[in-house]
């Protein structure tokens, strides 16, 4: 498994998501917003931060930039790729998952430890989660307000691709519609989630249910890989 | 060139005296042009050339074996071990909070940020501290308001987690609110960077923003004048932040230092590119001629004094080898940085200003910086006054309380449920305490804990003052901040390290002012001998005033620590039903500049409670040692309101009670609110005990059983000459138990701030420990 984790000019957690990709024992480098080339990766992960500054609204500029081409060409051909806070403000920006970020509701930056319940178990992103597992990470955005008009939500609904939810006790903490957290794309391999699992990959910094999302990628990507060499043996 | 300016002499505008002229004439020879006369103005501002302090800073002890870089420099740096060092710094940003608190508080981050990486350090943690007037006037609400978005707003686009500090209200900082930002920064030590333009021949490379009109005259018309109406038309010389242009300055600094590519670095922060060639060239003995035409800048017909003393935001000055220049663009161009060559390194030791053919300033470095003005301001004390006692309260000042038919538990409900003591989560939650997946503690915890990749190892910080005891004794107060700052450290299992200071004090020119700055000074000097620290760095904001006085003497101490293992790390929320509570240490008499003095309307003069530098130095050689051996269970520091308040926290932070019995003397008030120094709250297994209570005897430490952790409820049950029978010849309800609830006592916890601020209740997110 290679994951590439896109450094734009200001991206601040894509140190953290190459850091939290390795402990689940994946093949990690950064990749450069200028070149459009991902150097051969099986996940493209977008990190949080503030792409380009983001004073005009978040992630608007980044879908422009080289390497997102790329990535556009990545997901077309079935290619996983993870947007985490930014990352899913760009992915939204570029049409790769529905919907848009608003502003919080409380018209503030909003930093809180969440819970999320996770939704499907049969995707890339969660398939080594537990089940019954809910999971503890942090937020950390002034824009993660998921918006889509009803009739759009519930056709996202019944096509299973919501992935995660806000959860009590702590809730909803940005005013999302219908407490989504996480989407997916239609062929459910584009994931875009507001929380940061790379933040909680280690018990030490107060959960470790972060990992499970790398974990299930790495596990997934190495059935792949496997699905395919048997295919080729046979 | 002329500057245009009000009536008078154009000098006495910027800033100097008649004596201060005079004096820059001797160091000339002649009389200083305009350009040049604007260049000594900031130069030997307060806030530039610290003339009024630096005879006192002097005395303050500096070295340590571990100390790799200490006062003088832009940041103390201090060895960790395996190759690292710590980089750290607090500084002021009061005056620009004060006129636009958004951008005043952001531009204090982005400028304490500058000061860590310019070292050669990524910073890692942002820790603030904030003192504001009454929380129900408008006027706070909005610097409130104001400051905390621009913290957030800056640190959270910058990257860099905001894991801590102080935010205090009282009624002396309500027209000069506080804004004073630590910045924490991780370097390999063969990275250690200085701030000198060393070389002849070497090139000064601008990079970094363009250079604007903004900003002009912060340091000397802003930072180093008092307060007064007119204050609101100084606006202009506020700076406007940039934190993605500073995201893209971290970036390329770091690279440009990994690389070996730079000789000297230096941000520009106030008085601009004046004061970061001055300062280069001075330290390494040289000079640095500046060609003024190149300087990218932002807005045409700048003239040339506001070129050389703008503090547009997020700018860098890079001393270069003319053979790495290209590389050094290169890195430049990569991150979009705009970077231009400004000037060169001569060995003549001038700083001299050119454009074309035409020299328009030539100064001596020296005549800039380390020969600026020195001021030996005069000191007194001031007159002793004595305020009126509150009812109930004895005439003669001494711990005698008013707390006649008081319930305590009511009592502890009002502490923790006030501004000062309750819940910080309306402040942390619009901080990104997370980001850079090494914060392990953060927010109102007494101190942030940061673990250090790909070692066992972690960092521990901590920001504190005493203003409310300085008041009193400047120098108890700034002994005190010390203290409570390194044992805040101390409780996590870390050894304190080293020591910041950001001193916030009135008008220096005023010999009251300067006595209580000198008396600061030091009780800070006296404390970090004590305690084995040395003081790396710090900051002096003076003329802290406003027409309606000055504010409480501000010594704000920052600490950082290291564990050694961050498995040995102990939390300060209790952990478990069944531990033992423990108080080490005990308390001592004088109530004033405390919580419940303030709540129980005390006169403000009674006697603050005293301290023992030795027995602090010793309780906190306890806790490091305690902490390696596995002892404590959660150890949480007795400061604020109290132990019953250290109790209370240690309950909303667990939602875990604890019923306790503490033996009282014959004023209760002084052992259950009082807050008197060198007094740790912990919990261990009651395996532990005897252990515990041998290695506090060892320490020479006081050392009582408490009681258990356990329950929906915090019980306190008074026992000894306080309790019942002595009690009852001063009226009824002296020896009341605290009982509460720990729903109760979280609910007043948790809503304090947002109720005391009229901010929505929804701000306070829940909070009790989930690990």
């Amino acid at each position: 498994m290679r994951v590439g984790v896109v450094v734009f000019p200001g991206s601040n957690c894509d140190r953290d998501a190459l850091h939290a990709a390795r402990l689940a024992g994946a093949e990690s480098e950064l990749l450069w917003h200028e070149t459009p080339d991902l150097g051969g990766a099986d996940l493209v992960v977008l990190p949080g931060g503030f792409a380009y500054g983001d004073y005009l609204r978040a992630g608007v500029l980044a879908r422009f930039s080289p390497i997102m081409g790329a990535v556009r060409d990545h997901a077309a051909r079935g290619g996983l790729v993870l947007g985490i806070c930014n990352g899913f403000q760009v992915l939204a920006e570029a049409g790769l998952v529905p919907g848009a970020l608003l502003r919080n509701a409380s018209l503030r930056f909003e930093h809180r430890w969440v819970r999320l319940s996770v939704e499907r178990r049969d995707t890339p992103f969660t398939s080594a989660i537990p089940a019954g597992r809910e999971l503890r990470l942090p937020v950390a955005h002034g824009e993660g307000n998921y918006f889509l008009p009803d009739h759009e939500l519930d056709v996202l609904e019944a096509r299973d691709r919501v992935l995660f939810r806000y959860a009590p006790p702590e809730g909803n903490p940005n005013g999302s519609a219908r407490d989504i957290a996480g989407v997916l794309d239609a062929g459910g391999r584009v994931c875009g989630l507001m929380p940061h699992p790379e933040r909680a990959a280690e018990a030490i910094l107060g959960s470790d249910d972060g990992l499970l999302v790398f974990r299930s990628l790495v596990e997934s990507a190495a059935a792949a890989t496997s699905a395919r060499a048997a295919a080729v043996v046979a | 060139m002329t500057i245009a300016t009000p009536a008078g002499p154009l000098h006495r505008a910027l800033g100097l005296t008649d004596a201060e002229l005079a004096a820059i004439h001797e160091r000339l020879g002649r009389d200083p042009n305009d350009l040049e006369l604007a260049m000594f103005s900031v130069m030997w501002s307060e806030h530039c050339s610290y003339k009024s302090s630096k005879p006192l800073l002097g005395t303050l002890p500096t070295t340590g074996e571990d100390v790799v870089a200490g006062p003088g420099e832009n940041a103390g740096v201090i060895a960790i071990g395996d190759g690292l060092a710590v980089a750290f710094k607090l500084e002021s940003h009061n005056h620009p909070s004060a006129v636009e608190p958004y951008q005043g508080a952001a531009t204090g981050v982005g400028g304490i940020l500058r000061d860590i990486f310019t070292m050669g350090a990524r910073p890692i943690a942002v820790l603030d501290a904030l003192k504001f007037g009454d929380p129900s006037a408008p006027r706070t609400r909005h610097l409130v308001r104001g400051v905390v978005r621009g913290v957030g707003g800056y640190g959270n686009c910058v990257g860099v987690p905001t894991v801590g500090g102080e935010l205090v209200f009282d009624a002396s900082y309500a027209e000069n609110p506080l804004v004073n930002v630590m910045a924490i920064g991780l370097l390999e030590e063969r990275h250690l960077t200085r701030a000198a333009a060393p070389g002849p021949g070497n090139l000064a490379v601008l990079y970094g923003s363009t250079t604007g009109r903004d900003g002009i005259g912060g340091a000397s018309v802003l930072a180093s004048a008092s307060f007064d109406d007119a204050s609101a038309a100084k606006r202009p010389t506020v700076q406007v932040g940039d934190p993605f242009a500073e995201k893209l300055l971290i970036e390329a600094s770091l690279e440009l230092i990994g690389g070996g590519l730079v000789e000297g670095l230096q941000d520009l922060g106030a008085a601009g590119i004046t004061c970061a060639v001055s300062e280069t060239a001075d330290r390494a003995g040289t000079g640095i001629v500046v060609d003024l035409d190149a300087v990218p800048r932002r807005e045409t017909g700048m003239a040339p004094f506001e070129v050389m003393i703008s503090e547009s935001q997020e700018r860098m000055l890079a001393i270069v080898r003319p053979e790495r220049l290209a590389a050094v663009l290169e890195v430049c161009g990569r991150w979009a940085i705009p970077a231009a060559v400004i000037g060169r390194v001569t060995d003549d030791g001038l700083i001299r200003v050119v454009s074309g053919e035409e020299e328009l300033a030539r100064i001596p470095a020296a005549a800039l910086t380390s020969e600026a003005i020195v001021h030996h301001r005069l000191s007194s004390p001031p007159a002793r006054t004595r305020s009126a006692p509150a009812p109930g309260a004895p005439e003669e000042p001494g711990d005698g309380l008013p707390e006649r038919g008081m319930d305590p538990g009511a009592v502890l409900i009002a502490l923790i449920g006030s501004a000062n003591l309750g819940s910080r989560a309306w402040v942390t939650t619009q901080y990104d305490e997370t980001v850079g997946s090494d914060t392990v503690e953060a927010g109102e915890r007494s101190a942030a804990v940061l673990r250090i990749k790909g070692t066992t190892k972690a960092l521990v910080a901590a920001t504190d003052a005493q203003a409310q005891v300085a008041v009193h004794d400047p120098y108890l107060g700034a002994a005190l901040a010390v203290a409570e700052c390194a044992r805040n450290v101390a409780v996590t299992g870390a050894r304190p390290l080293g020591v910041t200071n950001c001193l916030n004090f009135g008008n220096p020119e005023r010999p009251e002012a300067f006595w209580r700055f000198a008396e600061s000074v030091r009780g800070l000097g006296d404390a970090c001998r004590a305690l084995g620290l040395p003081v790396t760095g710090g900051n002096v904001s003076f003329y802290n005033e406003s027409p309606v006085g000055a504010i409480a003497p501000t010594a704000q101490i920052g600490v950082v620590g290291l564990l050694d293992d961050i498995g040995l790390r102990v939390g300060p929320a209790f952990r478990a039903a069944g531990d033992l509570a423990v108080l080490v240490g005990e308390a001592g008499p004088g109530l004033a500049g405390s919580a419940y003095a303030a709540l129980a309307g005390l006169a403000s003069d009674d006697r603050p409670p005293s301290l023992d530098l030795g027995r602090e130095a010793a309780l906190q050689r306890f806790l490091v040692t305690a902490a390696r051996e596995r002892l404590l269970a959660s150890a949480q520091d007795v400061s604020g309101g109290g132990l019953a308040v250290a109790a209370a926290e240690c309950t909303a932070w667990s939602g875990l009670g604890a019923r306790l019995q503490l033996r009282v003397g014959m004023a209760p008030a002084v052992d259950l609110f009082g807050e008197s120094p060198s007094r740790v709250l912990v919990t261990a297994a009651p395996d532990d005990w005897e252990r515990l209570a041998g290695l506090a005897a060892a320490h020479g430490l006081p050392v009582r059983r408490l009681g258990t952790v356990g329950g929906d409820r915090l019980v306190i049950e008074l026992v000894g000459d306080g309790a019942t029978g002595a009690a009852e010849g001063r009226g009824a309800g002296v020896a009341d138990a605290v009982d509460v609830a720990v729903a109760d006592l979280h609910h007043a916890w948790r809503y304090a701030l947002p109720r005391a601020l009229g901010e929505d209740a929804d701000a306070a997110p829940l909070a009790v420990e989930e690990r």
